[in-house]
Protein backbone atom coordinates (compact mmCIF):
# COMPACT_ATOMS: atom_id res chain seq x y z
CA UNK A 1 0.00 0.00 0.00
CA UNK A 2 2.87 2.45 1.11
CA UNK A 3 4.37 1.54 -2.52
CA UNK A 4 1.20 3.41 -4.14
CA UNK A 5 0.64 5.83 -1.82
CA UNK A 6 4.59 6.66 -3.15
CA UNK A 7 3.28 6.47 -6.96
CA UNK A 8 0.84 8.45 -6.84
CA UNK A 9 2.39 11.33 -4.87
CA UNK A 10 5.00 11.21 -6.92
CA UNK A 11 3.10 11.67 -9.89
CA UNK A 12 0.73 14.23 -8.95
CA UNK A 13 3.17 15.96 -8.22
CA UNK A 14 5.99 15.64 -11.11
CA UNK A 15 2.76 16.19 -13.52
CA UNK A 16 2.00 19.70 -11.70
CA UNK A 17 5.43 20.90 -11.63
CA UNK A 18 5.76 20.17 -15.44
CA UNK A 19 2.02 21.92 -15.84
CA UNK A 20 2.96 24.75 -13.93
CA UNK A 21 6.28 25.70 -15.85
CA UNK A 22 3.72 25.53 -19.29
CA UNK A 23 1.18 27.52 -17.39
CA UNK A 24 3.10 30.56 -16.14
CA UNK A 25 2.45 33.79 -18.07
CA UNK A 26 5.47 34.85 -20.48
CA UNK A 27 6.10 38.34 -18.45
CA UNK A 28 7.65 35.89 -16.00
CA UNK A 29 10.54 35.44 -18.30
CA UNK A 30 10.91 38.61 -19.75
CA UNK A 31 13.48 39.37 -16.41
CA UNK A 32 16.82 38.31 -17.91
CA UNK A 33 18.09 37.13 -14.45
CA UNK A 34 15.10 34.56 -14.41
CA UNK A 35 16.07 33.41 -18.18
CA UNK A 36 19.85 33.05 -16.88
CA UNK A 37 18.32 30.96 -14.00
CA UNK A 38 16.07 28.71 -15.85
CA UNK A 39 18.80 28.10 -18.46
CA UNK A 40 21.20 26.81 -15.74
CA UNK A 41 18.96 24.92 -13.31
CA UNK A 42 18.85 21.80 -15.74
CA UNK A 43 22.99 22.31 -15.73
CA UNK A 44 23.11 21.87 -12.05
CA UNK A 45 20.99 19.54 -12.00
CA UNK A 46 22.07 17.39 -14.53
CA UNK A 47 25.55 17.59 -13.34
CA UNK A 48 24.23 16.58 -9.95
CA UNK A 49 22.36 13.32 -11.02
CA UNK A 50 25.28 12.37 -13.40
CA UNK A 51 27.81 12.54 -10.55
CA UNK A 52 25.69 10.83 -7.99
CA UNK A 53 24.46 8.19 -10.57
CA UNK A 54 27.72 7.01 -11.32
CA UNK A 55 30.00 7.87 -8.14
CA UNK A 56 27.31 6.72 -4.76
CA UNK A 57 25.24 3.76 -3.86
CA UNK A 58 23.07 4.74 -1.46
CA UNK A 59 24.62 7.35 0.92
CA UNK A 60 28.34 6.24 0.19
CA UNK A 61 30.72 7.36 -2.51
CA UNK A 62 32.02 4.71 -4.30
CA UNK A 63 34.33 4.38 -7.70
CA UNK A 64 33.37 1.43 -9.60
CA UNK A 65 33.00 0.26 -13.14
CA UNK A 66 30.16 2.77 -13.43
CA UNK A 67 33.43 5.41 -13.65
CA UNK A 68 34.61 3.84 -16.51
CA UNK A 69 31.07 3.19 -18.23
CA UNK A 70 30.63 7.35 -17.61
CA UNK A 71 34.08 8.14 -19.39
CA UNK A 72 33.38 5.63 -22.59
CA UNK A 73 30.43 7.88 -22.92
CA UNK A 74 31.64 11.41 -22.33
CA UNK A 75 34.30 9.86 -25.26
CA UNK A 76 31.91 8.98 -27.61
CA UNK A 77 30.23 11.96 -26.89
CA UNK A 78 33.30 13.93 -28.02
CA UNK A 79 33.50 11.81 -31.17
CA UNK A 80 30.03 13.37 -32.00
CA UNK A 81 28.26 10.05 -31.75
CA UNK A 82 24.47 9.22 -31.64
CA UNK A 83 22.35 8.83 -28.40
CA UNK A 84 21.89 4.95 -28.54
CA UNK A 85 25.72 4.60 -29.39
CA UNK A 86 26.78 7.17 -26.30
CA UNK A 87 24.31 5.11 -23.89
CA UNK A 88 25.63 1.32 -25.50
CA UNK A 89 29.19 2.18 -24.95
CA UNK A 90 28.56 3.44 -21.43
CA UNK A 91 26.35 -0.30 -20.11
CA UNK A 92 28.80 -2.45 -22.24
CA UNK A 93 32.22 -0.68 -20.93
CA UNK A 94 30.70 -1.51 -17.09
CA UNK A 95 29.23 -4.50 -18.07
CA UNK A 96 32.71 -5.47 -19.61
CA UNK A 97 34.89 -4.15 -16.47
CA UNK A 98 32.91 -5.90 -14.06
CA UNK A 99 33.47 -9.12 -15.88
CA UNK A 100 36.80 -8.93 -16.20
CA UNK A 101 37.42 -7.60 -12.49
CA UNK A 102 35.13 -10.43 -11.21
CA UNK B 1 22.79 14.84 -29.56
CA UNK B 2 25.34 17.49 -29.77
CA UNK B 3 24.74 17.54 -33.58
CA UNK B 4 21.25 18.28 -33.40
CA UNK B 5 21.75 21.17 -30.81
CA UNK B 6 24.72 22.75 -32.56
CA UNK B 7 23.09 26.15 -33.89
CA UNK B 8 23.09 26.32 -37.88
CA UNK B 9 26.26 27.08 -39.72
CA UNK B 10 24.37 29.75 -41.89
CA UNK B 11 21.70 31.52 -41.11
CA UNK B 12 19.67 32.95 -43.87
CA UNK B 13 17.28 35.46 -43.56
CA UNK B 14 14.77 35.09 -43.01
CA UNK B 15 15.50 32.14 -40.26
CA UNK B 16 16.35 29.62 -42.41
CA UNK B 17 13.28 26.77 -41.64
CA UNK B 18 14.61 22.92 -41.07
CA UNK B 19 12.87 20.78 -43.48
CA UNK B 20 10.55 18.71 -41.40
CA UNK B 21 12.13 15.63 -42.67
CA UNK B 22 15.46 16.53 -40.68
CA UNK B 23 13.24 17.38 -37.46
CA UNK B 24 11.68 13.97 -37.38
CA UNK B 25 14.68 11.92 -37.97
CA UNK B 26 16.51 14.00 -34.83
CA UNK B 27 13.31 13.39 -32.88
CA UNK B 28 13.16 10.29 -33.73
CA UNK B 29 16.67 9.81 -32.94
CA UNK B 30 16.50 11.12 -29.26
CA UNK B 31 12.82 9.27 -28.83
CA UNK B 32 13.86 5.78 -30.13
CA UNK B 33 17.49 5.78 -28.07
CA UNK B 34 15.96 7.49 -24.96
CA UNK B 35 12.80 5.34 -25.37
CA UNK B 36 14.86 2.22 -25.74
CA UNK B 37 16.36 2.80 -22.01
CA UNK B 38 12.88 2.28 -20.47
CA UNK B 39 14.12 -0.90 -20.23
CA UNK B 40 16.71 -0.20 -17.75
CA UNK B 41 13.88 1.45 -15.80
CA UNK B 42 12.01 -1.67 -15.85
CA UNK B 43 14.57 -3.98 -14.66
CA UNK B 44 15.60 -1.87 -11.71
CA UNK B 45 11.98 -1.28 -10.73
CA UNK B 46 10.97 -4.50 -10.81
CA UNK B 47 14.25 -6.09 -9.33
CA UNK B 48 13.63 -3.10 -6.25
CA UNK B 49 10.86 -5.56 -5.65
CA UNK B 50 7.75 -3.66 -7.23
CA UNK B 51 5.00 -5.04 -9.12
CA UNK B 52 4.46 -5.16 -12.62
CA UNK B 53 1.49 -2.95 -12.27
CA UNK B 54 3.67 -0.71 -9.96
CA UNK B 55 6.43 -0.30 -12.08
CA UNK B 56 3.92 0.51 -15.31
CA UNK B 57 1.85 2.56 -13.70
CA UNK B 58 5.47 5.00 -12.65
CA UNK B 59 6.08 5.08 -16.02
CA UNK B 60 2.14 6.15 -17.51
CA UNK B 61 1.73 8.53 -15.08
CA UNK B 62 5.34 9.69 -13.94
CA UNK B 63 7.16 9.64 -17.00
CA UNK B 64 10.44 11.50 -15.95
CA UNK B 65 12.86 8.95 -15.87
CA UNK B 66 14.95 10.55 -13.12
CA UNK B 67 12.54 10.96 -10.92
CA UNK B 68 11.38 7.05 -11.80
CA UNK B 69 14.81 5.78 -10.65
CA UNK B 70 14.80 7.91 -7.98
CA UNK B 71 11.49 6.70 -6.47
CA UNK B 72 12.39 2.79 -7.09
CA UNK B 73 16.05 3.67 -5.03
CA UNK B 74 14.31 5.34 -2.66
CA UNK B 75 11.90 2.29 -1.58
CA UNK B 76 14.53 -0.34 -2.38
CA UNK B 77 16.83 1.64 0.51
CA UNK B 78 13.39 1.22 3.02
CA UNK B 79 12.52 4.76 2.68
CA UNK B 80 8.86 5.63 3.84
CA UNK B 81 6.76 7.23 0.83
CA UNK B 82 6.61 10.59 1.51
CA UNK B 83 10.38 10.75 1.74
CA UNK B 84 10.88 9.03 -1.39
CA UNK B 85 8.33 10.46 -2.87
CA UNK B 86 9.47 13.90 -2.01
CA UNK B 87 13.13 12.70 -3.30
CA UNK B 88 11.38 12.13 -6.48
CA UNK B 89 9.21 15.18 -6.65
CA UNK B 90 12.79 17.29 -6.35
CA UNK B 91 14.02 15.98 -9.23
CA UNK B 92 11.31 16.68 -11.18
CA UNK B 93 11.15 20.38 -10.41
CA UNK B 94 13.51 21.37 -12.91
CA UNK B 95 11.12 20.46 -15.82
CA UNK B 96 8.91 23.53 -14.64
CA UNK B 97 11.85 25.44 -15.44
CA UNK B 98 11.81 23.52 -19.17
CA UNK B 99 8.04 24.06 -19.53
CA UNK B 100 8.84 27.96 -18.93
CA UNK B 101 11.18 28.34 -22.42
CA UNK B 102 8.67 25.55 -24.09
CA UNK B 103 5.69 27.94 -23.45
CA UNK B 104 7.20 30.44 -25.26
CA UNK B 105 8.58 28.36 -27.76
CA UNK B 106 5.71 25.80 -28.87
CA UNK B 107 2.97 28.86 -27.63
CA UNK B 108 0.21 26.13 -27.44
CA UNK B 109 -3.05 26.90 -27.24
CA UNK B 110 -4.46 27.08 -23.23
CA UNK B 111 -6.49 23.66 -24.05
CA UNK B 112 -3.52 21.47 -25.39
CA UNK B 113 -1.30 22.42 -22.66
CA UNK B 114 -2.48 20.22 -20.35
CA UNK B 115 -2.01 17.15 -22.30
CA UNK B 116 1.61 18.36 -23.40
CA UNK B 117 2.87 19.14 -19.70
CA UNK B 118 2.81 15.24 -19.22
CA UNK B 119 5.63 15.55 -22.33
CA UNK B 120 7.62 18.29 -20.76
CA UNK B 121 11.21 16.51 -19.98
CA UNK B 122 14.78 16.59 -20.79
CA UNK B 123 14.93 14.84 -24.34
CA UNK B 124 11.71 16.80 -25.38
CA UNK B 125 13.55 20.36 -24.08
CA UNK B 126 16.70 19.51 -25.29
CA UNK B 127 14.97 18.21 -29.14
CA UNK B 128 12.77 21.66 -29.32
CA UNK B 129 15.55 23.95 -27.94
CA UNK B 130 17.37 22.94 -30.73
CA UNK B 131 14.80 24.00 -33.46
CA UNK B 132 15.62 27.13 -35.71
CA UNK B 133 11.42 28.04 -36.19
CA UNK B 134 8.04 27.30 -34.22
CA UNK B 135 6.87 25.14 -36.48
CA UNK B 136 9.92 22.83 -35.98
CA UNK B 137 10.16 22.94 -32.80
CA UNK B 138 6.25 22.03 -32.20
CA UNK B 139 6.95 18.71 -34.83
CA UNK B 140 10.28 18.01 -32.64
CA UNK B 141 8.30 18.11 -29.68
CA UNK B 142 5.34 16.44 -30.90
CA UNK B 143 7.76 13.39 -32.55
CA UNK B 144 9.88 13.33 -29.30
CA UNK B 145 7.41 13.18 -27.07
CA UNK B 146 5.28 10.54 -28.67
CA UNK B 147 7.99 8.40 -29.97
CA UNK B 148 9.94 8.51 -26.18
CA UNK B 149 6.07 8.11 -23.90
CA UNK B 150 5.28 4.65 -26.04
CA UNK B 151 8.50 3.13 -26.52
CA UNK B 152 9.42 4.07 -22.84
CA UNK B 153 6.27 2.54 -21.47
CA UNK B 154 6.24 -1.00 -23.74
CA UNK B 155 10.47 -1.32 -22.73
CA UNK B 156 9.68 -0.80 -18.98
CA UNK B 157 6.65 -3.64 -19.42
CA UNK B 158 9.12 -5.72 -21.32
CA UNK B 159 12.05 -4.76 -18.58
CA UNK B 160 9.85 -5.72 -16.15
CA UNK B 161 8.82 -8.89 -17.23
CA UNK B 162 12.28 -9.63 -18.45
CA UNK B 163 14.12 -8.69 -15.07
CA UNK B 164 14.18 -12.05 -13.11
CA UNK B 165 15.09 -13.92 -16.76
CA UNK B 166 18.34 -11.70 -16.65
CA UNK B 167 19.30 -12.13 -13.26
CA UNK B 168 22.07 -9.69 -11.58
CA UNK B 169 21.12 -6.55 -13.76
CA UNK B 170 24.02 -4.35 -12.62
CA UNK B 171 26.44 -7.36 -14.25
CA UNK B 172 25.06 -6.02 -17.39
CA UNK B 173 26.17 -2.75 -16.50
CA UNK B 174 22.32 -1.47 -17.25
CA UNK B 175 22.52 0.68 -14.26
CA UNK B 176 25.23 2.78 -16.20
CA UNK B 177 22.39 3.79 -18.69
CA UNK B 178 20.52 6.68 -16.71
CA UNK B 179 24.37 8.69 -15.74
CA UNK B 180 25.14 8.31 -19.39
CA UNK B 181 21.54 9.61 -20.31
CA UNK B 182 21.86 12.05 -18.30
CA UNK B 183 25.50 13.20 -19.40
CA UNK B 184 24.68 13.06 -23.25
CA UNK B 185 21.77 15.61 -22.13
CA UNK B 186 24.02 17.62 -20.54
CA UNK B 187 26.82 17.75 -22.82
CA UNK B 188 25.34 20.30 -25.61
CA UNK B 189 24.34 22.82 -22.41
CA UNK B 190 28.01 23.18 -21.49
CA UNK B 191 28.75 25.84 -24.36
CA UNK B 192 30.58 29.16 -22.12
CA UNK B 193 32.25 28.70 -19.14
CA UNK B 194 29.50 30.02 -17.10
CA UNK B 195 27.77 26.61 -17.07
CA UNK B 196 30.52 24.62 -17.10
CA UNK B 197 31.71 26.11 -13.44
CA UNK B 198 28.07 25.73 -12.77
CA UNK B 199 28.01 22.27 -13.80
CA UNK B 200 31.51 21.48 -11.82
CA UNK B 201 30.25 23.12 -8.37
CA UNK B 202 27.07 21.49 -8.88
CA UNK B 203 29.18 17.79 -8.95
CA UNK B 204 31.40 19.14 -5.73
CA UNK B 205 28.48 20.14 -4.05
CA UNK B 206 25.98 16.55 -4.69
CA UNK B 207 28.95 14.64 -3.86
CA UNK B 208 30.03 16.73 -1.14
CA UNK B 209 26.67 16.44 0.69
CA UNK B 210 25.76 12.92 -0.16
CA UNK B 211 26.79 11.03 2.87
CA UNK B 212 25.22 13.14 5.76
CA UNK B 213 21.92 13.99 3.84
CA UNK B 214 19.19 11.84 2.83
CA UNK B 215 18.32 10.54 -0.36
CA UNK B 216 17.03 13.55 -3.12
CA UNK B 217 17.78 16.63 -0.99
CA UNK B 218 22.06 16.38 -2.21
CA UNK B 219 20.61 17.04 -5.88
CA UNK B 220 18.20 19.55 -4.75
CA UNK B 221 21.08 21.33 -2.85
CA UNK B 222 23.17 21.18 -6.12
CA UNK B 223 21.00 23.31 -7.80
CA UNK B 224 22.31 26.47 -5.52
CA UNK B 225 24.86 26.17 -8.07
CA UNK B 226 23.16 28.38 -10.59
CA UNK B 227 21.81 31.41 -8.57
CA UNK B 228 25.25 31.22 -6.53
CA UNK B 229 27.18 31.21 -9.92
CA UNK B 230 25.02 34.21 -10.92
CA UNK B 231 25.57 35.44 -7.83
CA UNK B 232 28.99 35.69 -7.96
CA UNK B 233 28.80 37.20 -12.05
CA UNK B 234 26.51 39.89 -11.42
CA UNK B 235 28.88 41.17 -7.99
CA UNK B 236 31.76 40.97 -10.45
CA UNK B 237 30.52 42.72 -13.18
CA UNK B 238 28.98 45.60 -11.16
CA UNK B 239 32.93 45.57 -9.57
CA UNK B 240 34.12 46.36 -13.02
CA UNK B 241 31.59 48.85 -14.19
CA UNK B 242 32.69 50.89 -10.87
CA UNK B 243 36.17 50.43 -12.21
CA UNK B 244 35.64 51.37 -15.57
CA UNK B 245 34.05 54.71 -14.08
CA UNK B 246 37.29 55.83 -12.22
Amino acid sequence: MSVWIAIGATAVGCYLVKLIGLLVPAGALERPLVRRLAALLPVALLAALTAQQTFSTGQQLVLDARGAGLAAAALALVLRAPFLVVVGAAVVVTAGVRAISG
Amino acid sequence: MAEQTAPPAIRTDPPAARPDRAVVRDALGVGVAVGLSGFAFGVTSAGSGLTLLQTCALSLLVFTGASQFALVSALAAGGNPFTAAAGAFFLGVRNAFYGLRLSQLLALPRFVRPFAAHWVIDETTAVTLAQPSRRSARLGFTVTGLTLYVLWNLTTLVGALGAEAIGDTDAWGLDAASPAVFLALLAPMLRTGTERTVAGLAVLLALGVLPVLPAGVPVLVAALAAPAVLCVQGRRARHTAKEDRR
